[in-house]
């Protein structure tokens, strides 16, 4: 069974059709790549996924769930995460306390036993994972500061780090790549690959054509809100719809 | 760490050592200033919790009132004892609060803000209209004092006690909450509502808890004002009061916990100050207030990391 299916996804906002029937299946373990040129629809499945936007029609299934038209913090407490486009952090807050803030459903307490200790066991745990969460995603030596004041690269990485600290079985990573040079990248490639063998499933929606090409394990391809093309990155990338459509001169 | 923790015990100790001893040094009126004063405290830092969530409601005073109300009505009304009548204040306060998070919450800034002012003339207009059980606008007078002992609750300073014990054991619970997980998650629904949402966070629910917290907690500060004044009346939580909390915590900041607590002791005591010049009183008042935002936009709880930054400096020469 896929971990997550979409099926026959629509999703219209007034007379505009941001998505057009979109089926996608993906398989547990995977990176899934969603591809596209800019409008064709990748965003508004990730909102649709995670619960910002319910579809006009379709459904989304999670692990044989169908959890279509729920909410989002509804949606994270099953598992599935969604990190955001450009870099939404707790800008203010330190490093530490945006992964502690990710830790919600695990650490989320009353007044009473805030006000008298009770979950003093409760938070020490969820201070340990934090701990915990940053060695993993490689930031232990910035827990102190502030999110902020990161540089790009980490800051990617801290939105990685919040999502992961909740427990997720499934993150949708919005554009992880943007605005960074090759070294970022192969970091946070790297990142991403050690997040997957933690036996969490990934998709992510992604410009930059060599890190899809070199990270992902299949590819689905948006066109005008339709599903144009889905497989491998070989066989996208031989795709002659794909080519004339999206790809052109750009991998060669 | 722990030596920035002592140093803060320490400043609290002497504070409150302070309070103890300055009303025997003071006239009559200025110790029913501090009474006020103090009540006023508990007002801004149970308002912080609302504005902790990034949402600047409106309703806050009438929230006040309806504490006050509850108390006068319960005590003059049914002999229920002043002891019993405050946290019930607090209770029905909450109440109230639960019942508006319905359609409060479905709003959000600007909307919210009217919406929340709607709500509490809405409450205060029932005040006025209705004479029973309310008073109409002369409200309820002849509210019992509190009753202990031979201790004389008409007398400024054993008042003056009482509600400052009240107000420390509620400022203490309200900094526990901050600090709390609570805490956490009302900043990170403030700062970043969508990413709180993806982690789990149902952010309705958290916007609702501090506004109802926040409202039992100005329930109480309600109940301790009118069992001193002997009187409540709808005026007293107009908007014209809620305006002058919005001041304290704009002057005082809203960044820290003693932000506002700093805004709202600093300017009574000018106001309270610029009463001698009489016709002059709301000039003054207002230029003070320009004077602030202009050289301390980010507020009064900025002045004592600029003076210890001035400070360190002056010691690394």
């Amino acid at each position: 069974m896929p971990i997550l299916e979409v099926r026959n996804l629509t999703t219209r906002f007034g007379g505009l059709t941001a998505l057009d029937n979109v089926s996608i299946s993906i398989e547990q373990g995977e990176i899934h790549g969603l591809i596209g040129p800019n409008g064709a629809g990748k965003s508004t499945i990730f909102k649709n996924i995670a619960g910002f936007v319910h579809p006009t029609s379709g459904e989304v299934l999670f692990e044989g769930q169908n959890i279509t038209g729920h909410k989002p913090n509804w949606i994270a407490n099953l598992g599935v995460v969604r990190t955001f486009q450009e870099t939404v952090l707790f800008q203010e807050l330190s490093v530490f306390d945006n992964v502690l803030i990710g830790i919600h459903n695990e650490a989320r307490t009353n007044v009473f036993a805030a006000l008298f200790g009770l979950d003093r066991a409760k938070q020490n745990q969820a201070k340990l994972k934090a701990e915990e969460v940053l060695n993993f995603m490689g930031l232990s030596e910035r827990a102190e500061q502030i999110a902020g004041e990161l540089p790009l690269g980490s800051k990617r990485a801290l939105a990685i780090a919040i999502s992961l600290a909740s427990n997720p079985r499934l993150i949708l990573l919005d554009e992880p790549f943007a605005g960074m040079n090759s070294e970022e990248s192969s970091h946070v490639m790297e990142l991403i690959r050690k997040v997957r063998d933690s036996d969490v499933t990934i998709i992510l929606v992604e410009h930059n054509m060599k890190v899809v090409m070199g990270l992902c394990d299949r590819l689905s391809v948006l066109n005008f809100g339709a599903l144009l093309a889905q497989g491998t990155p070989q066989e996208v990338r031989n795709n002659p719809e794909v080519i004339s459509a999206y790809l052109g001169g750009e991998t060669q | 760490m722990l030596n920035n923790k002592l140093y803060t015990v320490i400043g609290i100790g002497l504070i409150l050592a302070f309070l103890v001893i300055l009303p025997h040094f003071l006239r009559y009126h200025h110790q029913d200033f501090m009474i006020f004063l103090v009540i006023n405290v508990l007002v801004v830092a149970s308002y912080r919790l609302v504005t902790l969530t990034g949402e600047w409601s409106l309703i806050h005073a009438v929230m006040m009132g309806v504490g006050a109300y509850t108390s006068a009505l319960l005590t003059k009304n049914f002999d229920v004892s002043f002891w019993l009548g405050l946290p019930l204040a607090g209770v029905v306060s909450g109440l109230v609060a639960a019942a508006l998070c319905y359609p409060l919450f479905r709003m959000t800034q600007f909307y919210f803000l009217i919406g929340s002012f709607a709500a509490g003339e809405a409450i205060r207009l029932t005040w006025i209209h209705f004479i029973r059980p309310f008073g109409g606008s002369s409200g309820i007078s002849g509210i019992p004092s509190p009753e202990l002992l031979d201790i004389d609750f008409l007398e400024p300073i054993p008042y003056f006690y009482l509600t400052l014990i009240i107000v420390v054991v509620c400022l203490l619970i309200l900094y526990r909450i901050e600090k709390s997980r609570i805490g956490l998650t009302l900043h990170a629904v403030h700062w970043q509502a969508s990413l709180a949402e993806s982690v789990g966070v149902n952010t309705w629910n958290y916007r609702s808890l501090a506004f109802i917290i926040g409202s039992l907690f100005v329930g109480i500060a309600g109940a301790l004002k009118v069992h001193y004044i002997g009187t409540v009346t709808p005026n007293q939580f107009d908007i014209g009061f809620m305006v002058f909390i919005l001041i304290w915590v704009i002057v005082g900041g809203y960044r820290t916990f003693y932000g506002a607590i700093l805004g709202a002791v600093v300017l009574s005591i000018l106001d309270d100050i610029f009463r001698e010049f009489a016709e002059l009183r709301p000039a003054l008042y207002g230029a003070v207030l320009i004077i602030f935002i202009l050289y301390l936009p980010t507020g009064l709880e900025y002045l004592p990391q600029k003076l210890r930054k001035v400070f360190q400096r002056g010691i690394s020469v």
